[in-house]
């Protein structure tokens, strides 16, 4: 199980195959919401990736010192999700502090972060796929870039429709809901990859 | 606000599916088939009714400033014991829910109605709420898995309707997901504009 090769498959299908967003539905919110400007995307999609590793990692440290040794595995929707709470904090207290340039730039974005499916979705996915430490790694860094992929696309395809003559009716959410499930069809192609 | 405006603002004036947007993912992603949508309906509805009732009663106790994190914590909870009645009692439906019944923890529908009903309102008013909410959210489930499932397997319900030939098995692929839901919300935007256009003419 502990090949290079796993890993990099792992990597892959975080980015492609599986993405978060087009084949979980995990973060979809942010996803129709942060999407109209291309930057506003990128900065969504940093915030992303960076609490999505951390909040695996230290879930995964938690459940298997914690959690598994006093037996208390039924509780662990909870403490993830304080897990990711806390982290979203101490993040923003510290980036305030540090880094006021980065904070000003993702600051709308972090607190967004704590109700995103795709942070709790991939620390639970990480422990019902039974991974190791650097599985829970690479897959938490694959979904987050794949979800920094499609946020950024979508967000440009997103910028080039408002240009262009919708029917009424579609204008807005329809019309990106069905740009999406072309995205999604082209990922699908994928999928024979692996 | 009377009684009957709770129900009907859960229920279609606000639709957390159709009109309001909320709880995006679970609605796309558990929607394959009819029987996958009425559990995670009837789940969001005990869950939804319960954080309500219990937010609802410590709403004076819970300091304003740390509300959000007690709210989660008491949504949290209230998803765990659900989870593991499910598991108990239906492990059918807790395999084919996977990970989006833990995911119904940060759903926003749920923190919502938290937030801006149960924390100013009585107990009785916000478990109506909780169920006139959790109802409309299980009405747009089935909408959309109503087409996914007769357009993907031709069935209903399981009970084979369409001939095997007509099946599209797009329609229960994620893209299927994102492609119902934007013709439906095309299909109500038509129509509301229809409505705007002859109160215009009137």
């Amino acid at each position: 199980m502990s090949s290079i090769g796993f890993y990099l498959g792992l990597v892959f299908s975080g980015i492609i195959i599986k993405n978060v967003l087009l084949s979980q539905f995990l973060g979809i919110c942010p996803f129709l919401g942060v999407s109209k400007k291309t930057s506003s995307a990128v900065g969504m999609g940093l915030a992303v990736t960076f609490v999505l590793v951390l909040a695996s990692i230290i879930s995964f440290a938690f459940y298997y010192l914690v959690l598994v040794p006093f037996q208390l595995e039924f509780l662990r929707t909870i403490a993830f999700i304080i897990i990711i709470a806390t982290i979203v904090q101490l993040i923003e207290v510290l980036l305030k502090k540090y880094m006021v340039n980065l904070y000003k730039s993702l600051g709308v974005y972090l607190p967004l972060i704590t109700t995103n499916c795709a942070v709790l979705g991939i620390a639970i996915l990480n422990i019902n796929n039974g991974y190791d430490l650097l599985g829970t790694i690479v897959y938490a860094l694959g979904s987050g870039l794949g979800f920094l992929l499609v946020i950024l696309l979508f967000s440009a395809i997103r910028e080039k429709l408002e240009l262009h003559d919708i029917p009424k009716a579609l204008k807005g959410l329809p019309i990106a809901l069905i740009t999406a499930a072309f995205m999604s069809l082209a990922f699908i192609g994928f999928g024979g990859i692996l | 606000m009377k009684i009957s405006d709770i129900l009907k603002n859960g229920i279609y004036r606000k639709n957390p599916i159709l009109i309001m947007l909320l709880g995006m993912c679970p609605t796309l992603a558990v929607t394959t088939s009819l029987a996958n949508a009425i559990g995670m309906g009837l789940s969001v509805i005990a869950i939804l009714t319960i954080s309500n009732v219990v937010i609802s009663l410590f709403r004076k106790l819970i300091p304003s400033t740390i509300r959000i994190p007690a709210f989660i914590g008491i949504i949290a909870a209230s998803v765990t014991m659900i989870e593991m009645l499910v598991h108990a009692y239906v492990p059918a439906l807790y395999v084919s829910l996977g990970i989006y019944l833990p995911l119904i923890v940060v759903n926003c529908i749920i923190l919502e109605r938290a937030e801006s009903f149960a924390s100013k309102n009585t107990m009785l008013r916000s478990a109506l709420d909780g169920i006139a909410v959790g109802s409309g959210f299980t009405i747009g489930l089935l909408l959309i898995s109503f087409f996914r499932e007769l357009l993907g397997t031709g069935s209903l319900f399981g009970f084979q309707i369409l001939p095997e030939a007509t099946n599209m098995l797009i329609m229960i692929l994620p893209p299927g997901a994102f492609l119902t839901l934007g013709i439906i919300l095309g299909v109500m935007g038509h129509v509301k504009n229809k409505k705007k256009e002859e109160l215009e003419n009137e």
